[in-house]
């Protein structure tokens, strides 16, 4: 399955952005030292020095400046980058009931897309996919983990370059 | 329908426990009935081992084992442990001791035989009254053995409808959706199994995420939405052949599916963007209808079981509410106003009660209120208790309860109208989404 391959991706690149976790922003002297490996234009350039996911507040879908930031600098990165495809994977915290959940992310995913699209990328070249509160990448039972599983997480789907 | 009259008047005060339990207000409770707590006390009944020819062990072992259970489960009998039993019964045909069951305060007596006839299973049993001394209910069945489980099924339905008066439930099956592997790449299969949780099987095998699995009224198929394609969608399956077909080509994800109560129609919403709307299809000639247009989550849609309205979920205040609209879409009324969140509506197959989630104060509980909002009543309250789904007599909801954390999971549980009677169904792996089928018979 095609998304299965995506979650593997997202996996790896969940193991990179670790390193930088420490803080929510990205620290620049972290960020150096894995500049050097990510070929500019691949999917782990795209991971690593843009950020492929922003996060919401509890029950939102609202775009908070941080989010703002993060997919602007995707926008920027996609015009440079003409070629690559992407689908924007909304997700929801395990704390609400299953449809609406499925609903909600439907919400993040398309503020995402929306913003992407008013930076000027074509919306042919974004999809998206709620996948509601069943795909959480942090497991443990505390706003900690919620926090980071209420996110938007924009995937290349094709045209990026090999690293 | 034979009933004699002493047993009519202990059925009429059971009944109307139950009926003071729910707020309606029937004639005095009777001795038999121990009110305290509200609780609902047991019958006793006593379910001699039944009686077995050559080759019928292993059927006769089942049966009283199948009938002990579903009717101990159900809250309102007491089965009484065999080494109490003063009498054994030896013969199926001569009518037993009483004094001796009324000694162990046995108010019912079961006896039962079963034997092989010419390759198939032929089983009998009575339903005996201890007071009055009188046969109360009879019945045989001839099936084949691969079929024991039903048999013992149909025989507790029998016996919990003599003496409560109400349909029972017994002979039902549960669909769900089975969990395996890590939390953050849970792999969901559908599965069936009946409503005592023997014989689960899976109808997915894993490789798609599959959600909200739910019966039609012939038992026979189930709407569910599915990650399958690109897109995700509502399906239809056939449980028996396990042929899949889409429910419609749209645009965007469709999903949170039901069947209306004459099967002819999937009741399921379409995302829009931001929103998600409620729309009916009609399974015969595919025809689509709107039902809501509002720009909000919208979602969780179920029918009255007469058809005529529709229960269903929506944001469109600011947080999620139960509201309840004409099938045609008009007249669409807020019916929550608790302190909360109120999701995933459920129509009693009587009409008489609308099932929910409710989130408030960073809990998760199922409960109860009329189709008119009023007369709310929690019946289960947690950490994440979720998604109802009702018994075919109305009487008993299942829900799962999640437990947070890594090693966390899904599981199933039923409890009591009254909210009393509360248990766990154990399956193999953890267990979400589940919904009860209709009367198999």
């Amino acid at each position: 399955m095609k998304t299965s391959v995506h979650f593997k991706i997202a996996a790896a690149f969940c193991c990179v952005l670790a390193l930088t976790a420490c803080s929510k922003k990205n620290t620049p002297d972290l960020e150096a030292t894995t500049v050097g490996q990510a070929a500019p234009g691949s999917e782990k350039d795209f991971a690593v020095n843009v950020g492929d996911r922003i996060y919401f507040a509890e029950d939102q879908s609202t775009l908070a400046p941080e989010a703002q930031e993060t997919l602007r600098k995707q926008a920027a990165w996609l015009s440079q980058y003409s070629d690559v495809t992407v689908q924007i994977e909304g997700h929801a915290d395990e704390r609400g009931t299953r449809e609406y959940n499925i609903s909600l992310s439907a919400r993040r995913a398309t503020a995402a897309r929306e913003f992407l699209i008013a930076q000027g990328i074509d919306g042919t070249r974004i999809s998206s996919i709620a996948y509601g509160k069943e795909r959480p990448v942090a497991q443990c039972d505390a706003e900690q983990c919620w926090s980071q599983n209420r996110r938007a997480v924009t995937v290349i789907t094709g045209g990026a370059k090999t690293s | 329908m034979r009933l004699h009259k002493d047993t009519r008047m202990r059925a009429l005060a059971f009944l109307a426990l139950l009926a003071l339990l729910f707020g309606l207000r029937g004639a005095a409770a009777q001795t038999e009935i121990d009110l305290t707590g509200g609780r609902i006390t047991p019958l006793p009944i006593a379910i001699a081992p039944f009686l077995v020819g050559d080759g019928a062990e292993e059927g006769g072992a089942t049966m009283t084992a199948v009938i002990t259970n579903d009717l101990g489960r159900s809250g309102y009998f007491n089965p009484l442990p065999p080494d109490s039993f003063i009498e054994q019964v030896t013969d199926f045909s001569r009518e037993p001791r009483f004094a001796s069951w009324r000694q162990i305060q046995a108010k019912a007596l079961v006896t039962g035989q079963v034997f092989m006839d010419g390759g198939k299973l032929r089983a009998e049993f009575r339903l005996w009254d201890v007071n009055t001394q009188q046969q109360i209910a009879a019945q045989q069945f001839t099936t084949s053995p691969k079929n024991m489980r039903r048999i013992g099924h149909l025989i507790a339905d029998i016996i919990y409808k003599q003496l409560t008066g109400i349909d029972g439930y017994f002979d039902t099956r549960v669909v769900f959706v089975e969990e395996s592997g890590p939390k953050d790449n849970r792999v969901k299969k559908l599965a069936i199994m009946d409503q005592d949780g023997f014989n689960p099987r899976a109808l997915t095998d894993g490789r798609d995420l599959v959600l909200t699995p739910r019966f039609s009224p012939n038992a026979q198929e189930i709407t569910y939405m599915s990650f399958a394609g690109a897109t995700p969608r509502v399906y239809l399956m056939n449980i028996d052949t396990k042929q899949r077909e889409i429910v419609g080509e749209f645009p965007n994800m469709s999903f949170s599916p039901r069947f209306s109560p004459d099967g002819q129609k999937v009741i399921m919403s379409l995302q829009d963007g931001g929103n998600s709307n409620i729309y009916e299809l009609d399974l015969r000639s595919r025809g689509i209808r709107q039902l809501t247009n509002v720009p909000s989550i919208n979602t969780g849609p179920s029918y009255s079981p007469d058809g005529s309205q529709v229960v269903f979920e929506s944001d469109r205040g600011g947080t999620q509410q139960i509201y309840v609209m004409s099938v045609d879409g008009s007249g669409q009324t807020r019916i929550s106003f608790g302190d909360g969140r109120y999701s995933t509506p459920v129509w009693s197959p009587d009409g008489k009660y609308i099932a929910f989630t409710k989130q408030a104060r960073g809990q998760f509980a199922i409960g109860v209120m009329k189709p008119d909002g009023s007369g709310e009543r929690i019946l289960t309250e947690g950490f994440h208790n979720e998604g109802p789904t009702w018994a075919p007599n109305g009487r008993v909801l299942m829900f799962f309860r999640e437990s947070g954390g890594e090693s966390g999971g899904p599981q199933l549980y039923s409890v009591d109208i009254t909210g009393y009677n509360e248990q766990q169904l154990l399956t193999p792996q953890f267990a979400s989404d589940p919904a009860w089928s209709p009367k198999l018979n």
